[in-house]
C-alpha cells in the first residue's frame, strides 16, 4: 500500500513534465535551435559555395559583425525602423485608445458593433491588407489619388496628386505603410483598452466628475494611472511588431530591389536570400534583430510578470 | 433640457461609432467591390463604391487559374491541408501543456510560462534563415510538411497561454467531485475537461487557422519555384508585380482567400479576443 502510494505521488510529479514534453521538443528544435544556429553561422562565411558543399565553411570571427557596421545600407535601414516605430507606435496607441473610449462610452449593441468592424481590420491577412492598400493608393485608378485631386487646395488637395505614385520613394511608401499598421493595429489596442475601462468602478468616475474634472482631467487622474499596466504592455507589443514589421514592408516597398526602402527587417531578408546568398552575414543581422526585439521583450515580460500574469 | 442635451450627446457618440467602423471596413468594402466590378468600372475615371455592372468574371478567371496555369483549387486545397494539419497538431499539443501549467504546481512551471512569453517575440526574418538551410538538408522545402512543423511549432506558445486560461476556469470542484466518485485521470479528461474547455478549443484554434492561414514569409522562402505548392497568400502576391497588373483578378483573388478568415473570425471574435488579452495584456 505504501509502496503504491509513493509510486502514485512519483507519477504526480513527472505528470506535468509528461504534459510538457511535446511543446518542449517542438519549441526547443524549431524555436531554440535555429536561435543558437543563428549565432553560429553569424560566426561564419556561410554562403553559397558552402551550402552547395564546394568548399567548407570557416569560422571568421567578427568579420561579419564588422563589415555590417561599416555598411551605410544597414544604417539606414537600422534608422528607417527606428523612426517608422517612433512615429506607427504612438500613433497606433493613440488612435486604439480614442477608440477604446468611444466604445466605453457607447451602447452594448453599438459598441458591439463597431468593435467588431474594427477588429475585421485587425484579422484581415497581412498579405490581403498590403494588397489592398497597394490597390488603393494606385497611380491608375487608385481611390485615394482621386480623393486628393477632388481635395480642395487649402486642405492639401489639388489635380498634382492625380497619378501619384506611392510606393516609389520612401517617404509616399512608407507614408502608405504607416497607415495600413495603423488600421491593423488600432483594433487590438481599443479593445484591449476597452476591457481594460470595464475594470474601473464606475463610482471612481462618477466622483471624480463630482469634484469637476472635465473629461481631460479625468483621463489623467483616474482612468490613465489606473490603466497604465496595461498601457505599458501594449506599448511595448507595438513596438516589437512594428520594429520589424515584414509582410507589409516588403510588399508595399515592391518586393526586394529598392534597397532605399528597406527597413531591418527586409535588410535581414535580403543580405541572407537574395543571390548570391550570404547566410552568414544575414545571420550577423539577423541576431542584432533578435537581440533589440528580446530587450524590448524583456521589458515586456517583466511588465506581465508585474501585472501578475504569470501566476 | 438635461435630457435632451443627452439625447444628443448619444446619437453624436453613435455617429461617431458608425463612423469609425466605415472608416475601418472600407479598405475590406474596396476590395470585394473591386472584385466584382468589370475592367472598364475598375480603371475608370471616377470610382464607384459599388459596381454599376456587377460581374463574376474576375472571379472566373483567378478559379480557372487563367494567369498561373493551375485552378484555384489547387492553391485552396494546400492552404487547408497546411492549415487543418498545423491547427490539429497545435491544439494536440498545447492543450496538454496548457493542463499542466493550470492544473499543476511544479519546479519550472514559472520558467516555461516565461520563455513561452519570450519565444512569442523571436523574429520570424531571423529564424527562416536558419530554418530554411536546416530544412534544405533534410529535405523539407518545396514540401507542405516543413510549413506544417514551423506553423506548429510558432503558434504553441500563444496557443497554450491562450488555453491555460480556459483550462483554469474549469472548478476543480468538478474534477474532484468525479475523482472521488471513482473516475480516473481519463475519463475526467474525457467527461468533465474536454466537454468544458470546448468552447475556449474553438477560440484558440481559430488563432492557430489564421495565424497559419495568413502566413507569409516561410511560405516564400521554402515554397521557391514549385508553383504547384503554393498556399493561398503566395498565390495572391504572384498576381502583383509581374507586368501586367490586373487588379480584378488580385481583389477576386485576395477576396476568396481573406472573406474565410473574416466569418471564422466574427464568429467566435469575443471569446478569442478575452482568450489573447489572457496571453497577452492581463486586464
Amino acid at each position: 500500500m505504501r509502496q503504491r502510494t509513493a509510486a502514485f505521488i512519483r507519477r504526480r510529479r513527472l505528470t506535468p513534465y509528461a504534459l510538457l514534453l511535446p511543446s518542449a521538443i517542438a519549441i526547443g528544435l524549431l524555436l531554440f535551435w535555429p536561435t543558437i544556429q543563428i549565432a553560429e553561422f553569424s560566426l561564419q562565411n556561410y554562403g553559397l559555395p558552402q551550402v552547395t558543399g564546394v568548399s567548407p565553411t570557416q569560422w571568421v570571427g567578427g568579420a561579419n559583425f564588422s563589415s555590417i557596421l561599416a555598411d551605410p545600407e544597414f544604417w539606414l535601414s537600422l534608422r528607417i525602423s527606428l523612426v517608422f516605430a517612433a512615429v506607427v507606435v504612438p500613433l497606433t496607441l493613440l488612435t486604439g485608445t480614442l477608440v477604446g473610449l468611444l466604445l466605453n462610452r457607447l451602447g452594448p449593441k453599438m459598441a458591439a458593433f463597431v468593435s467588431s468592424a474594427a477588429m475585421l481590420a485587425w484579422a484581415t491577412p497581412a498579405v490581403s491588407a498590403s494588397v489592398i492598400f497597394i490597390w488603393l493608393s494606385d497611380p491608375d485608378g487608385g481611390v485615394v489619388d482621386w480623393a486628393l485631386a477632388k481635395m480642395p487646395s487649402w486642405l492639401g488637395g489639388g489635380a498634382h496628386w492625380a497619378g501619384f505614385s506611392w510606393t516609389n520613394a520612401p517617404l509616399p511608401a512608407y507614408t502608405l505603410l504607416t497607415l495600413l499598421v495603423v488600421w491593423q493595429g488600432f483594433p487590438f489596442v481599443a479593445v484591449s483598452v476597452l476591457a481594460g475601462l470595464k475594470t474601473i468602478p464606475g463610482e471612481l468616475h462618477e466622483s471624480a466628475r463630482v469634484d469637476g474634472g472635465g473629461a481631460w482631467r479625468i483621463f489623467w487622474r483616474v482612468t490613465y494611472p489606473l490603466l497604465k499596466p496595461i498601457f505599458l504592455v501594449l506599448l511595448l507589443l507595438s513596438i516589437i511588431w512594428d520594429f520589424g514589421v515584414f509582410t507589409q514592408a516588403y510588399l508595399i516597398t515592391g518586393e526586394l530591389g529598392n534597397r532605399d526602402e528597406y527597413n531591418l527587417g527586409i535588410y535581414v531578408y535580403d543580405r541572407a536570400f537574395t543571390m548570391p546568398p550570404s547566410y552568414g552575414i544575414g545571420s550577423a543581422l539577423a541576431l542584432i534583430l533578435t537581440v533589440i526585439l528580446l530587450i524590448i521583450t524583456i521589458g515586456y515580460v517583466r511588465a506581465s510578470v508585474r501585472q501578475g500574469a504569470v501566476q | 433640457m438635461r435630457l435632451r442635451s443627452r439625447a444628443a450627446r448619444r446619437a453624436g457618440l453613435n455617429v461617431l461609432g458608425v463612423l469609425v467602423a466605415l472608416v475601418t471596413l472600407f479598405p475590406i468594402l474596396w476590395m470585394v467591390s473591386t472584385a466584382f466590378k468589370p475592367a472598364r468600372e475598375i480603371y475608370s475615371l471616377t470610382p464607384h463604391l459599388l459596381p454599376s455592372h456587377p460581374t463574376l468574371g474576375n472571379f472566373r478567371s483567378v478559379i480557372d487559374g487563367k494567369v498561373i496555369g493551375l485552378p484555384y483549387w489547387n492553391f485552396l486545397k494546400n492552404s487547408l491541408f497546411v492549415t487543418l494539419s498545423s491547427v490539429i497538431a497545435s491544439m494536440l499539443i498545447s492543450l496538454l501543456a496548457a493542463i499542466a501549467v493550470a492544473r499543476f504546481r511544479f519546479r519550472l512551471r514559472t520558467s516555461y510560462l516565461i520563455m513561452l512569453l519570450i519565444v512569442q517575440m523571436l523574429p520570424q526574418q531571423a529564424m527562416v534563415i536558419a530554418l530554411f538551410l536546416d530544412f534544405r538538408s533534410i529535405g523539407l522545402l518545396d514540401n507542405l510538411a516543413g510549413l506544417i512543423l514551423v506553423y506548429t511549432a510558432f503558434s504553441i506558445p500563444v496557443t497554450i497561454w491562450m488555453l491555460r486560461s480556459f483550462v483554469a476556469a474549469v472548478p476543480r470542484e468538478m474534477e474532484e467531485a468525479a475523482a472521488i466518485d471513482g473516475a480516473g485521470p481519463m475519463r475526467i479528461f474525457w467527461r468533465i475537461m474536454l466537454p468544458l474547455v470546448a468552447p475556449g478549443l474553438v477560440a484558440t484554434s481559430v488563432f492557430a487557422f489564421i495565424f497559419a492561414w495568413n502566413e507569409f514569409i516561410f511560405a516564400l522562402t521554402f515554397l521557391g519555384t514549385d508553383t504547384a505548392k503554393y498556399t493561398l497568400p503566395i498565390y495572391v502576391t504572384y498576381f502583383y508585380g509581374r507586368g501586367t497588373v490586373d487588379w480584378g483578378s488580385i481583389m477576386a483573388s485576395s477576396t476568396l482567400f481573406t472573406l474565410p478568415v473574416l466569418v471564422f473570425f466574427l464568429i467566435v471574435q469575443r471569446r478569442m479576443t478575452n482568450g489573447l488579452m489572457a496571453g497577452a495584456v492581463k486586464g
